[in-house]
């Protein structure tokens, strides 16, 4: 073999926050192989010390752009834990609403101006336009859709203003649930499309698999695909729901030999989350069309090919629509209820925990008898997936050597956009070292 | 004449005042038809060193970021700061208010002498090099942000509103969230946003900003009148006012 490869990717395009590669091989021997992340450290751990618990949910959305409501819902069901505020049923449901907005909102950019263009050759959504105008015209209008709904229940698009610890602070109409529910049903029809489109260019998704442990949520009663109760459960021990409370005994942060990072394990050296751990965990509680959708792609349960993410996203997108629809149904017919909310400081300490649309998110926080926050601590899902692309590169690399320089980077990058990392929300660094 | 050219930079922050960009959907292709994006690296690929409009997202807590950003300045004709982190510091500066060497021992416990760790005090982008244009706000409004671009592309001076927040909710009709005792911000704070979040029967917290001249004694008067302490009111200011006179009177 006599394979030189030279990558230096700094600042990989068409993801959320920094990410670099670095690869180098000389005839044939790999040298390095290193996904590094510099993004701008932002402590907000220690910068949330001394707010009122009201005031928690605010700053920490900030934490991530894409994913701010499932922050804000990650830290509020913290808050009401520690706190012991009950949250009424309707409240629930309407937040499991205003979090599936997120996962449609989010998959949807993931899928279509970010993955997608790769599989055509293109460097963005932009020189799609003319050349595949109706599927662009038809991504743009589900993004849209997607954010007037979190528009409507969250007050706004991004950094939701109707979440407090108890409830909400205001809530849609019936009038405006109705008209939602309305658009939801062509939404399914919009992701149909796209996923005929994105199937149509399905040959360019890299065959690759290594196998993998999945981690999510697991939610047993009432039996659900969820993306907001229940504990944590493993492809590694599908029988073991770990609840909430003891996430420190899954993310297991570590120092490994070969670099400074600090990763994530649990049963193994690594593990993935995001909609393929989601997918491979809870398969059988999708919806029917949902599943269409997956065997569209000869997507199984215990897929290990971690290009296949944003295909368990689309299947995703049509799984929390079918169920919003449903889910609106239910809410209107107990009718709508205006419920007042008040909370009283109170020491606690608690942990909670959503999905987010790239993977499983942990917030703790610890308050005083005054309700003053006096110690957090967040773990965000792409800090999970760091060292599981790290051990994708090294598997991958080896098997692409001879494919040239420029065909190893693009499926490098398009293997870190896959995981649809998100870096800002890194609240912790990755250690690593940096090749210059 | 050609299409000004435009590059999008981000430094510390969420990404989600870029994120609004890309929420302009079809406006957004009038707008990139408008102008010559030549570097946007959360979704473009291609990078360039040469732009007429730099607009910067994020703010600035590290020297090399502050290095970084005098070089933008230097190609650039006109800089814009774009959103909170970049007009006033946004929620990153709520990090000032600790010992930065023990911010980072919170959080990196005992790897936070590592180099690349290493952290600052963060600033807004006009506390590093001068800045020609403020978009305001956690995240952006995305009407204001096509009126100001707009804007610039014909050559007029946008008008950014120097009143405060009550006057856009009281023009929506909302009750004062103050009567259900909440301590808003609304008083002082920048309107433009439309009065969103106290529409949403959430208290203004000031993402936008003080206006230039806030009345902080008529504030003073109204947390009185309801019964609160300038405490309270402080409390509530430094989610994104830290380090801003007011915030400290």
């Amino acid at each position: 073999m006599s394979s030189n490869l030279n990558i230096n990717v700094k600042h990989v395009t068409r993801i959320e926050g920094h990410g670099n590669i670095a690869v180098n091989a000389t005839n044939g021997k790999i040298e390095k192989i290193e996904w590094q992340v510099p993004e701008a450290p932002r402590f907000f751990e220690a910068m949330v010390r001394g707010l009122s618990y009201e005031d928690i949910q605010t700053v920490v959305s900030r934490i991530c752009g894409i994913c701010s409501i499932t922050h804000s819902l990650a830290a509020t069901k913290a808050v009401e834990k520690a706190l012991g505020l009950e949250v009424s049923e309707q409240s629930d449901t309407i937040r499991i609403l205003m979090h599936y907005s997120e996962q449609l909102q989010s998959h949807i950019l993931h899928i279509g101006y970010l993955a997608v263009p790769d599989f055509f050759g293109a460097t963005s959504v932009v020189p799609l336009v003319p050349v595949a105008t109706d599927a662009v015209k038809t991504i743009i209008k589900i993004h849209r859709t997607a954010n007037e709904w979190s528009d409507l229940i969250a007050g706004r698009t991004t950094h939701p203003v109707t979440i407090v610890p108890g409830g909400f602070t205001k809530i849609a109409t019936e009038k405006q649930f109705r008209e939602l529910q309305g658009r939801l049903k062509n939404t399914l029809k919009d992701l149909a499309a796209v996923a005929d489109v994105v199937l149509s260019v399905a040959e360019k998704i890299p065959d690759f698999t290594r196998d993998t442990e999945y981690v999510s949520l697991k939610q047993n009663t009432p039996p659900t695909y969820t993306f907001y109760h229940g504990g944590i459960t493993s492809t590694d021990d599908t029988s073991t729901i770990v609840p909430i409370d003891n996430w420190q005994s899954v993310v297991n942060e570590y120092m490994t030999a070969q670099s400074t990072a600090k990763w994530a394990k649990w049963h193994r050296d690594s593990y993935a989350v995001g909609a393929l751990a989601r997918f491979n965990n809870n398969y059988e509680l999708l919806t029917d069309s949902a599943k269409g959708v997956a065997k569209k792609f000869s997507l199984e349960k215990g897929c290990c090919n971690p290009y296949m993410n944003t295909i368990a996203q689309l299947v995703e997108c049509v799984h929390v629509v079918d169920t919003s629809i449903e889910m609106i149904d239910e809410l209107l017919s107990k009718g709508l209820k205006q419920e007042k909310v008040t909370s009283k400081p109170k020491a606690g300490k608690a942990a909670g925990c959503v999905e987010a649309p790239r993977g499983i998110l942990f917030h703790e926080y610890e308050f005083d008898a005054a309700g003053k926050c006096v110690g957090a601590d967040m773990c965000i899902p792409t800090n999970q997936n760091h060292a599981n692309i790290q051990k994708d590169f090294e598997k991958l690399v080896p098997e692409i050597i001879d494919e040239g320089e420029d065909n190893v980077r693009q499926k490098l990058e398009m293997l870190v956009r896959a995981y649809d990392p998100c870096i800002s929300c890194s609240t912790h660094m990755l250690n690593v070292q940096f090749v210059r | 004449m050609s299409k000004p050219r435009v590059a999008i930079f981000d430094f510390a922050c969420c990404e989600g005042c870029q994120l609004q960009i890309v929420d302009l959907e079809e406006e957004l292709l009038d707008l990139v038809g408008a102008v010559d994006v030549v570097e946007w690296r959360e979704a473009i690929s291609d990078q360039s060193r040469e732009y007429d409009i730099a607009i910067i997202e994020g703010s600035i807590t590290r020297p090399e970021d502050e290095k970084r950003v005098e070089i933008i300045r230097s190609r650039a004709k006109i800089l814009i700061a774009l959103g909170a982190c970049a007009t006033i510091g946004g929620v990153n500066k709520l990090k000032n208010n600790f010992e930065l060497d023990e911010v980072k021992k919170y959080v990196y416990g005992k790897d936070a002498t590592m180099a690349h760790l290493d952290t600052a005090m963060t600033k807004a982008v006009n506390e590093v090099v001068e800045v020609d244009y403020m978009i305001h706000g956690c995240p952006i409004d995305r009407k204001e942000f096509t009126y100001i671009i707009r804007c610039l592309l014909m050559g007029k001076k946008p008008e950014i509103p120097e009143w405060p927040v009550c006057v856009e909710c009281k023009a929506r009709g909302n009750p004062c969230l103050w009567e259900y005792g909440q301590v808003c911000l609304g008083p002082i704070i920048r309107a433009g946003c439309g009065a969103r979040c106290p529409s949403s029967g959430f208290r203004c917290f000031g993402c936008r900003g003080y206006i230039d001249d806030p009345n902080v004694n008529a504030a003073k008067d109204v947390i009185e009148k309801f019964g609160l302490s300038v405490e309270e009111l402080k409390e509530k200011m430094i989610l994104f006012g830290t380090g801003y006179k007011p915030t400290d009177e």
